[in-house]
């Protein structure tokens, strides 16, 4: 029987360290304290029932020991733990985006690409994948216990997390966080895939449009562009080059545009009003479906250049997804 | 000393139990030991309760499939195991049975401060249950014992709000008992008895009474802004109505995890007295155990985020909570350590209260030693909701709580029913609870590192084996359970006599008879020695001879 399970993504054996390393410890102070307790019940049993107890004198040094050593022992955990935190919910900045929505109960994903996926998931080995992910209902976990990582899929607002796996293989993917009557039926399987068999998926099945284009859509479907538009003198602020940007604000605070203000500009427009705009922006909240809002972020993502901005910048309708992916693979080319 | 006047009985000892007779003596009595007598009943009953849906829990784990039950029962009974389990046995189980029963004997006192509050407690108690009781009777409700939002109140099936009232009103019964311990170790200690001669027991139920005071006010709101949303479709919590659902978790567990505590501390105050009384010698550290008791409960309201490091949290605050959970980790450690050293050079018996307390250190250390996995942030990503926490908490609720519940009241038993139970069956449960205990959980501390998340009806099948042994475990353990319930009961009619101080141990519970008559003690106690005093203790008994 094994007792770890598949160690697949970069920071798996990072994660098993700390593991084993507790487990040291646990064994260690409970054997400690199980073998004192033990030989003091064996060598101080009662041999007469009138029996009493030699006087023992505190000992101040020995509860400053049993303090201190503790003590020490839990901040060195503490900032192990604390580092394994940082490295396992900040992606790198080369990762690829995929976007899943949880629902009762199941997860469906969208690629850059177009490409939808239903309680499976499909990425290249040896490349950072990053997900952005959505509820439509109740707080999903999304757990891959083969990668060690795990994110609540939180309704009204994005959860992203990532993962790089290193092993070919079909991984079960959980909902963790329980949501209901099929709680333990909302399962699947990832599937890590050698870089030239990834592509052969990719390739194969009709991905459709890309998700950005599909925003791009959407965009023009709600009328969007009537106020974020080019146009000179336009009513809403514009969208080029927003991704990643500094945003001043009417109350004098700046921000960086990312998917969760940009998620809350559309359902909340009069949260965080931007510097020079007047408060006219109507709620888009129940009118754009959460699938709908990640298509609208990747189609925001993609008028602005530059790494992190998803890939091709506006693509035109029926683009053929082999180039929107284009950026991606190209990593892969490193590696064996 | 003459033999002859003793062939004729002695009139009967008036005591508490054989004061007065009667259901309305009982229904309507102000006497501490005997609203103890009424909770250790009903806590029973709803242990049961708890335990029965356990049972159904391991059953149908027994294989991969979901196969037995439908899904949405098998949640129904999951909840209702957690329900029962958490709000109505373990929170009232220590305080309201032992503490209830013992405080004022351990003081000193003729009763608790508020005899009437006392009662009321757990008239409230028993409303709140019954309400819960009923609910489950009727279907039950689906949302876990966490009634995690939006899920509570949008999506759940099932009795939630009438749920959410019965916790809600036993809330009150939990702040009043800790409300009338503190106020009875304030102002009604003998004379005497400082505070630095209390026993070790009252420390630790101070201890929880400022918990139960401090934080169950912040459930009983949480779980009315639950009703509000769901009856009257307030947005407060949930998403589509600009709520926010990981608010509802901060408000939620900075109640319940201090209530792990609620359940804890009285464990750590009983395990305090069966470890010095069955070492016959002053508790090794006493300022200290008992000022780890205060840190518990202080820091207890600062490490609640720990259960949201993957829920969105702030990375700052999780940092925060992190550190200030692995700070809890000190105190605990210092009490284990010192009650490890109070045995040094004892005179150590292992009768049947020592064999719980023995058990609950080394149960109380491997899962407290688990805690550290889950309070390392990133190793706690891979482990949270998983088996893993299963395991962890039932090793601090199970192997430490109910282990030092069930020592306790092995104890005190004498003292409580006047009547001593037979002790080879008694360390035979003993060990029988140890041994199903462990086989139940160990093996899922392993399945939860594997990745089988919690709450799941049905598993992949690799999952099979562990999840085998540990139902085989908890048919052990159901055992162990049901053996010092028949014994007990035996007990009542056909064991032996008690006297006064079968254990011959210290503290001013073993002075007075057993069971001790309503005033607890014919005259008020004077208190001259230190606490776990047993040379001194021993020397007096030698000059009275």
């Amino acid at each position: 029987m094994p007792f770890l399970p598949p160690q697949a993504s970069s920071y798996a054996g990072n994660v098993d360290a700390l593991y084993l390393f507790l487990i040291a410890v646990t064994a260690f102070f409970s054997i400690l304290i199980g073998a004192l307790v033990i030989y003091f019940a064996i060598k101080y049993r009662r041999r007469s029932a009138d029996e009493i107890s030699e006087h023992v004198e505190e000992s101040r040094a020995l509860e400053i020991i049993w303090t201190v050593i503790p003590l020490g022992l839990v901040m060195v955990i503490f900032v192990w733990g604390a580092s394994l935190y940082f490295k396992i919910t900040r992606p790198p900045a080369d990762a690829i985006d995929v976007y899943v929505t949880g629902k009762q109960w199941m997860w469906k994903i969208q690629h850059a690409d177009g490409h939808r996926e239903m309680n499976e998931l499909h990425i290249p080995v040896g490349q950072a994948v990053r997900l952005t992910m959505a509820s439509e209902d109740v707080i999903h976990s999304f757990y891959v216990p083969a990668f060690r990582v795990k994110r609540d899929v939180v309704p009204g607002r994005f959860s992203t997390t990532w993962f790089e796996a290193i092993r070919p293989g079909k991984y079960h993917l959980f909902c963790a966080e329980y949501c209901g009557t099929r709680h333990s039926n909302m399962i699947g399987w990832v599937y890590a895939m050698k870089p030239a068999d990834y592509q052969a998926w990719l390739a194969g099945g009709t991905p459709g449009e890309t998700l950005a284009s599909a925003g791009a859509k959407l965009f023009v479907q709600q009328a969007c562009n009537t106020c974020h538009g080019e146009q000179p003198g336009a009513r809403g602020p514009s969208l080029s080059g927003l991704f990643g940007r500094q945003v001043h604000l009417q109350n004098g605070q700046t921000l960086i545009a990312d998917e969760t203000y940009i998620r809350e500009a559309i359902t909340n427009p009069q949260a965080k009003l931007v510097a020079g705009y007047p408060p006219i922006m109507p709620t888009f909240q129940g009118l754009v479906s959460e699938e709908g809002l990640l298509q609208l972020i990747a189609y925001v993502k993609s008028l602005s250049p530059g790494p992190s901005g998803g890939g091709a910048p506006a693509p035109a309708a029926g683009q053929s997804p082999a180039t929107s992916s284009a950026a991606a693979p190209g990593k892969d080319v490193q590696k064996p | 000393m003459s033999a002859e006047p003793e062939v004729i009985a002695p009139p009967r000892r008036v005591d508490y139990l054989n004061v007065r007779y009667g259901v309305k003596s009982w229904l309507l009595t102000t006497d501490h030991k005997r609203i103890a007598i009424l909770y250790l009943i009903s806590v029973t009953f709803f242990f049961a309760i708890g335990g029965l849906m356990a049972a159904l829990i391991r059953l149908e784990l027994l294989t991969p499939e979901g196969d037995i039950f439908q899904s949405e029962f098998y949640n129904r009974i999951f909840t209702t195991h957690g329900v029962m389990m958490v709000f109505f046995f373990m929170i009232p189980a220590i305080p309201s049975v032992l503490g209830n029963f013992l405080i004022p004997l351990m003081i000193g006192a003729k009763d608790l401060a508020f005899p009437r509050i006392n009662l009321l407690s757990w008239y409230l108690y028993i409303v709140g249950a019954l309400l819960a009781f009923y609910a489950t009777v009727h279907g039950g409700l689906d949302t876990g014992w966490t009634f995690y939002t939006p899920y509570s109140t949008v999506y759940a099936n099932g009795w939630v709000v009438l749920t959410g009232v019965g916790v809600f009103i036993a809330g009150f019964s939990s702040i009043l008992t800790g409300l009338n311990f503190i106020v009875t170790i304030h102002t009604m200690r003998a004379p005497g008895m400082t505070w630095g001669r209390l026993p070790l027991f009252c420390w630790s139920m101070y201890a929880t009474g400022i918990i139960q005071i401090l934080g169950t006010p912040v459930i009983a709101i949480t779980l009315l802004l639950v009703v509000a949303e769901r009856v009257f479709h307030l947005g407060i919590f949930n998403p589509a109505q600009g709520g926010d659902p990981v608010l509802y978790q901060h408000l939620f567990w900075f109640y319940s995890h201090p209530a792990v505590y609620i359940m804890i501390l009285p464990a750590m105050a009983v395990i305090s007295e069966l470890i010095t009384a069955f070492s016959r010698k002053p508790i090794f550290g006493y300022k200290f155990i008992a000022a780890s008791s205060m840190a518990i409960a202080g820091l207890s309201f600062l490490v609640w985020g720990h259960h949201m490091f993957v829920s969105g949290q702030s990375i700052y605050a999780g940092l925060v909570f992190s550190i200030l959970s692995f700070l809890v980790a000190v105190p605990s450690a210092i009490k284990v350590f010192n009650w490890t050293a109070t045995m040094y050079r004892g005179s150590v018996s292992y009768q049947t209260p020592m064999l719980y307390a023995i058990g609950f250190i080394g149960l109380f250390t491997f899962g407290g030693l688990t805690g550290l996995f889950l309070a390392s942030m990133g190793l706690d990503i891979h482990v949270h909701d998983t088996y893993f926490i299963v395991a962890h908490f039932h090793y601090i609720m199970v192997g430490g709580t109910i282990m030092a519940y069930l020592g306790g009241l092995h104890f005190w038993w004498p003292k409580i029913s006047g009547k001593l139970y037979p002790e080879l069956w008694s360390r035979v449960s003993a060990w029988i609870i140890f041994i199903g205990f462990n086989l139940t959980f160990f093996p899922q501390f392993i399945l939860g590192y594997l990745g089988m998340p919690r709450r799941y009806h049905a598993y992949p099948e690799e999952f099979q084996v562990l999840n085998v042994l540990s139902t085989a475990g908890a048919s052990i353990l159901g055992i162990g359970y049901v053996i010092p319930l028949v014994y007990f009961f035996w007990s009542m009619r056909y064991g032996k006599d008690a006297s006064a101080n079968p254990w011959g141990v210290t503290g001013l519970e073993w002075q007075t008879p057993s069971p001790p008559p309503t005033e607890n003690f014919p005259e008020t106690p004077i208190v001259t020695n230190e606490p776990y005093d047993y040379l001194t203790a021993a020397r007096e008994a030698a000059v009275r001879g």
